[in-house]
């Protein structure tokens, strides 16, 4: 299953076919991927039980890391060089925005971080091989590249969450307008 | 009036200030059960035309709204504000697949705050549709004209006579060359300082809201306004609705407290919009023999096709909709898919999370916003088999989610769409067209475009698909096996309920709803209130 995910994952290799018994490394792998499988689920099945206070107060640091590793790179170009406020501005944006939804969507949210967060699925499904905090530019790109078309509907679905969370945070800032000649909104006069 | 005339003042909080009964629940202490002849659920097109006819006729009133009570002094005009505060889920309500992103109203004047201020009378071929295939009497062009003659004086709907922005310019532009029919788009405004904001909630009050017309009348007729109070279920003993119970909800307008309000009524009025109605009905268990409630939801789905103009175009000033072509919906309705084409106004967040791509891809087309000309066409659906809209359903929390598979007969209506607007694009004088999908596709002339748009690969999450028109799930009809309401509005099962919002659609109505929705529940409040006075 995640080698159909992405083929080109190194360390993945096809299923064993010479073998009739499992070797210790399928059984590990067919339990990650049941692992990730298993969270990819929860993502995708809206119909469970919000459990109220998640996301309310804050990210998760897991969720904190992912935002943190993508946000440089989707606004790459857009992000103001040398500005370290920026992105930082922009966490705080996404956290705010997050908080703002109702409790099943901030639910949802939190089962995406969680899944990005969970190294295996890090690792197979966004084919990103060291943690976040760690993660090269070009992986986060590479990443982003393969689920925005990915032939998986879930996958451009996780996509879209990061698309819409941190492109709608950064334009929505003032500090974003100038490089794209929105000079903000009019003024009413004198009130 | 012109954008130097000082500020205009904020009538609905000085009508609170001199004493309208209004009740936030996110400040209430303790709960409360509150008695009215009439219960109105949800205040957006359908609840605010019911109110003040209701109010109006002597009966006392009680609206409950899910959404914060936000007026003219709380318009900012910032997206940032605007979408958290005055919209379902931020502005980034899904549906089940997420494959759509559906724009729908969540404050006091719910869809009619936020709305684009566009007016359009049903079309005749969706009144005569409805005629043929539901049996539906008495909601004829002619039945009908006395209740949009009416609508449209009470809310100032007219024609616009300013000059259109460029971004809707363009569209009249493009088609005119083409030989395509354009026309201008009435709208429901008084002394409109053309800004462009109307979707953030109009801050100068031009705008003939609910929020700026008949929830201010009934409340001066004595009616109760009940805020950030979220309609759970209505209980119902022997075909009668007895009491509707309600949870208060956080000052942020996210979570349930665990206030409670009881609404005793002798009638109840359920104009949640098409996605909330059906979900009250469901969590009541109300009886639904033939399962109708909640099914056949439809959304006008639509699709965007960007262009870069070489002058400026500025598509975040002005008014947002002004001119508009039917000339893609064939009064032949059976047929495939039709599609009304306007434009949407071009603000940075809504941009952003249209245009696809990240990175130096995305950087470079917002770098382009103040050049982008952007049209829509949104899909008339609903009237044809293989166009049998969404499901709502609910979650374990017993909030809605709205399950919409976007078939291959969208898909085709889509795809013809999407040439359709490259086409008058170009003709308009676009540089370089640009469909909104994710592999990001540019081109630089009708000849490239029509080749590249024949090829795309169309798919949920390929090809983002908006909505901000929610209609049908609580259908209106004479047949029984078919309709959750007969002809008067009423639901088959409990005698005191009624429907009046746009879940009573039978199909999609094949333009922007507000005024379908203002005419028919005008008629049908009007026959209420001459029942109940009987």
């Amino acid at each position: 299953m995640p080698q159909e995910l992405d083929p080109s994952a190194p360390h993945v290799s096809k299923a064993p076919s010479t073998s009739f018994r499992p070797s210790r490394r399928t059984f590990i792998k067919v339990g990650v991927a049941a692992g990730a499988a298993l969270l990819l689920i929860r993502w995708w099945d809206q119909k469970r039980a919000p459990s109220g206070p998640s996301m309310r107060s804050g990210l998760s640091p897991g969720a904190r890391a992912v935002f943190a590793a993508v946000i440089p790179v989707m606004l790459d170009g857009a992000l103001p060089r040398g500005d370290a406020a920026a992105p930082v501005e922009t966490l705080h944006a996404i956290e705010e925005a997050i908080a703002g939804l109702p409790p099943a969507a901030r639910d949802e949210l939190e089962e995406l971080c969680s899944l990005l967060d969970f190294a295996p699925a890090r690792c197979l499904l966004a084919g990103v091989w060291s943690p976040w905090s760690q993660a090269s530019a070009e992986a986060v790109a590479a990443f982003l590249g393969r689920w925005r078309e990915s032939r998986f509907a879930l996958l451009r679905s996780g996509y879209g969450a990061l698309h819409q969370l941190v492109l709608g945070a950064w334009y929505a800032q003032p500090r974003a307008w100038p490089a794209i000649g929105y000079a903000g909104p009019p003024s009413l006069g004198a009130a | 009036m012109t954008p130097d005339s000082p500020s205009p003042g904020d009538p609905f909080r000085a009508g609170v200030e001199n004493g309208w009964k209004v009740i936030d629940a996110s400040a209430l202490r303790e709960d409360r059960t509150i008695d009215a002849e009439i219960a109105i659920v949800g205040t957006g097109a359908g609840g605010g035309i019911a109110a003040e006819i209701l109010a109006g006729a002597g009966l006392s009133v009680v609206m409950i709204e899910e959404g914060p009570l936000a007026t003219s002094s709380d318009f900012h005009m910032r997206e940032a504000e605007a979408y958290p505060q005055l919209y379902q889920e931020s502005a980034a309500r899904k549906t089940k697949d997420r494959a759509i992103n559906i724009l729908q109203g969540r404050c006091v004047g719910g869809g009619t705050t936020v709305n684009w201020t566009s007016s359009f009378r049903t079309p005749a071929a969706t009144l005569a549709h409805w005629a043929r295939e539901y049996g539906l009497a008495g909601f004829g062009e002619r039945d009908l004209a006395p209740w949009f003659d009416r609508m449209e004086r009470r809310l100032a709907i007219a024609a616009w006579t300013v000059a259109p922005n460029e971004n809707n310019a363009a569209l009249r532009r493009g088609g005119e060359a083409l030989g395509i029919r354009v026309d201008a788009i009435r709208r429901n405004v008084r002394d409109c300082w053309n800004l462009g904001y109307c979707g953030m909630g109009c801050p100068t009050n031009a705008k003939q809201s609910m929020l700026a017309t008949t929830i201010p009348a009934a409340l001066e007729h004595g009616a109760t306004l009940l805020t950030r109070t979220r309609a759970l279920s209505l209980r119902h003993v022997d075909g009668r609705a007895t009491a509707l119970d309600c949870a208060g909800l956080d000052a942020r307008g996210t979570d349930p407290t665990s206030r409670r309000i009881t609404v005793r009524a002798k009638t109840f009025i359920a104009a949640g919009g098409a996605i909330g109605t059906p979900a009250l009905l469901l969590r009541s268990k109300l009886p639904d023999p033939h399962a109708v409630v909640g099914k056949r939801t439809f959304l006008h789905p639509t699709v965007v096709s960007a262009a870069l103009m070489p002058e400026k175009v500025d598509g975040f000033a002005g008014a947002p909709q002004s001119i508009y072509s039917d000339h893609f919906l064939a009064s032949d309705v059976s047929g495939p898919m039709g599609y009304k084409l306007e434009v949407p106004p071009v603000h940075p967040v809504l941009a952003a999370i249209t245009l696809p791509g990240d990175g130096d891809a995305h950087a470079r087309s917002m770098r382009e916003l103040a050049h982008m000309q952007v049209t829509i066409a949104l899909m008339r659906d609903g009237f044809h088999h293989e166009s049998a809209g969404g499901t709502v359903g609910l979650r374990a929390d017993g909030t809605p989610v709205l399950d919409y598979p976007l078939t291959d007969y969208f898909w085709d209506g889509a795809r013809r769409a999407l040439l359709t607007m490259a086409e008058i694009q170009f003709a308009a004088g676009a540089k370089t067209v640009m469909p909104v999908h994710a592999s990001g596709p540019r081109y630089g002339s009708w000849a490239e475009a029509r080749k590249g748009i024949a090829a795309l690969a169309l798919a949920p999450l390929l090809a983002p698909v908006f909505s901000a028109h929610v209609m049908g799930g609580c259908p209106i009809g004479a047949d029984a096996e078919r309709s959750a309401v007969d002809s008067t509005g009423r639901h088959r099962q409990l005698e005191n309920l009624y429907v009046f919002d746009g879940s009573l659609f039978p199909t999609s109505i094949g333009a922007n709803p507000q005024l379908s929705i203002y005419a028919i529940v005008a008629k049908l409040a009007s026959g209420l209130a001459a029942a109940l006075r009987a």
